[in-house]
């Protein structure tokens, strides 16, 4: 497997762009139940603290803050833009897919329909020292989901 | 005299290595030859875990096929055997660094040779407070009020059983800061250490900077504060000769891992006379004299040390790389690898973006060299060598207070042993200067 199915473009765009970074300069919805989560891997020092807001049974927003490889990045900036909008079971739904799809080394296939950006994160799966990396801001929004509700 | 030679003489004997004969080494370690993701392996993480030669892995095999059996108990054939090559081990080790053969403890690694010594002397405070064993435990015993010294470019291992043994006792921690440079600020060190400093703990060389640090210096200031002096040479008794009398310290611990042994095995050095009375850490089997129901007398240094059925055939093994060490001459190994690492930190402080931890080129330093790449996470930049096969460290490399006196938090460490030739270098170089390009910084 090359390099190029790891670090996808999409990958490689979203570790730049980090969609919803920044927990102090973004403002919570009003009325929005809030759930936080910090989780760090020891190993290699990647750190997510990432919040959501939830707003009728609805995720209103994901924020984040934190500090990691580009695949650390890359997905809690695709997990922030994807679930937006989504409902809370929906979310939890699509957390454990990701999961079965990562755990899988590379047995399961990725469905765009159901991670839609995230299916690039398929290539993960192959190399067993970096899941982690994938999920550790989904490992937080599970979390804080929890928390929120 | 006909038996002095003069050093230009010596150097037509004992000619320096080079690539011809790196690649002779090669051939003693299979696991190198291999492809890495269609490449040839470059194996520069010989600091984290070193590869095995033939010899040390027969050493090893041999013993089982022909003499394994329990030592220092049973009358029978193979019992005797077995005592026989375990202790010539210890032999051959005690005479690699320079100690006395009493004074070769055994242990896992040097993470369990540092435990145990952090444990026997906290132990030290309890069986002086109960008027146990020697009386010169009350010097020895660490309690409150009390100073243990560590530097700031420890690896953890030389670090957190220093901290607990502080905990358990009321003692205070305190470190030797280092400079911009990464050299230990001895100006400070010379403030920190005093007549309430019970142990001074460093290391020989550092794992992430590949400094080498002064240790006749730390010597004289530990002697100085009447200290126990405790060096962590994991990345020096593999690389250089060493020689613990010479150096004057009062332990010394090293992992067989790193120098190519098997893991399971490791050394602590320590002199006689503190040996024989401290306290025991793990108790057991093997380490008595007399066993009553309520209590037990103790054998002296290195059984004293050594509980319970010991790692034989490591011990073994340990003994036939030390052998391979010598053989080679760790003074030509450390003289190739200092020229391999001055070409990978001038390799390296050529490519934009990079930045080189530790010595600059030119200074002196081990066959290693950490860097931060401006813009790539190090595990980003371990996979992108990793798929030119190339293998190399990210992370903290156990070293997270050095890091963030560095400002970092992960690293990319590339570090050379014998077997590394100067094209695994330049293959090295080239791969890290595709980096940034790679991931469009």
């Amino acid at each position: 497997m090359s390099l190029d199915q790891l670090y996808q473009q999409i990958i490689l765009d979203h570790s730049k762009a980090r969609h919803g970074s920044g927990l102090a300069g973004i403002a919570v919805p009003a009325g929005a139940s809030t759930g936080q989560s910090h989780q760090l891997n020891p190993v290699c020092g990647d750190e997510v603290t990432l919040r959501v807001a939830v707003e009728d049974g609805k995720v209103a927003q994901i924020s984040w803050d934190g500090e990691g490889c580009s695949i650390s990045m890359a997905s809690a900036s695709v997990l922030s833009e994807l679930a937006e909008g989504m409902t809370v079971d929906e979310l939890h739904a699509v957390i454990g897919n990701f999961r079965e799809v990562l755990r899988s080394r590379g047995k399961i296939h990725a469905d765009p329909e159901i991670l839609g950006d995230a299916a690039a994160f398929e290539g993960v799966a192959r190399y067993a020292a970096r899941v982690k990396c994938a999920m550790i801001s989904w490992v937080a929004a599970e979390d804080a989901l929890n928390q929120a509700a | 005299m006909a038996l002095v030679s003069t050093p230009a003489t010596l150097e037509r004997a004992v000619p320096a290595m080079d690539n011809a004969e790196v690649l002779r080494i090669r051939n003693d370690f299979p696991v190198l030859g291999q492809l890495v993701n269609g490449q040839p392996l470059v194996y520069l993480d010989s600091g984290a875990t070193s590869q095995n030669p033939l010899s040390v892995i027969e050493a090893e095999q041999e013993f089982y096929e022909q003499r394994n059996a329990a030592v220092h108990r049973g009358a029978h054939y193979l019992a005797v055997e077995a005592t026989e090559v375990f202790e010539g081990a210890r032999e051959t080790i005690a005479e690699f660094i320079g100690a006395g053969y009493a004074e070769t403890v055994w242990t896992s690694n040097a993470t369990e040779g540092l435990n145990l010594l952090s444990y026997s002397l906290s132990n030290a405070a309890l069986w002086a407070a109960q008027g146990r064993g020697d009386a010169r435990l009350k010097d020895l015993a660490v309690g409150p009020g009390d100073q243990i010294v560590v530097t700031e470019m420890e690896h953890h291992a030389n670090l957190i059983p220093w901290q607990e043994l502080a905990f358990r006792t009321g003692a205070t921690l305190r470190y030797i800061p280092i400079d911009d440079a990464g050299a230990l600020r001895l100006d400070i060190a010379a403030e920190i250490l005093g007549s309430k400093t019970k142990v001074l703990a460093f290391t020989h060389a550092s794992n992430v900077l590949g400094t080498i640090n002064p240790v006749q210096e730390l010597v004289a200031l530990g002697r100085q504060a009447g200290a126990l002096v405790v060096l962590d040479a994991c990345q020096s008794a593999p690389h250089l000769p060493l020689n613990v009398k010479e150096l004057d310290v009062d332990f010394a611990v090293f992992s067989g891992h790193k120098m190519l042994a098997p893991t399971g095995i490791g050394v602590l050095y320590g002199k006689q006379d503190l040996l024989d009375v401290l306290p025991p850490f793990l108790t057991g089997g093997s380490m008595i004299t007399t066993v009553t129901m309520e209590r037990a007398e103790y054998l002296p240094a290195p059984q004293r040390f050594e509980a319970g059925t010991q790692r034989i055939s490591q011990a073994v093994a340990l003994a036939a790389a030390a052998n391979y060490l010598t053989e080679t001459g760790l003074d030509r190994v450390h003289r190739w690898e200092a020229e391999l690492g001055q070409r990978m930190v001038a390799g390296l402080e050529s490519i934009p973006g990079i930045r080189v931890l530790g010595p600059a080129a030119g200074q002196e330093r081990i066959g290693l060299a950490a860097f931060h790449v401006d813009g790539v996470h190090a595990h980003d930049v371990g996979q992108f060598l990793d798929s030119r096969g190339i293998a190399v460290r990210v992370g903290h490399h156990c070293a997270q207070p050095l890091h963030r006196r560095l400002g970092l938090t992960a690293t990319t460490r590339a570090s050379a042993y014998l077997y590394n030739t100067t094209d695994d270098v330049d293959a090295f170089l080239e791969a890290v200067a595709g980096v940034r390009s790679y991931f469009r910084v």
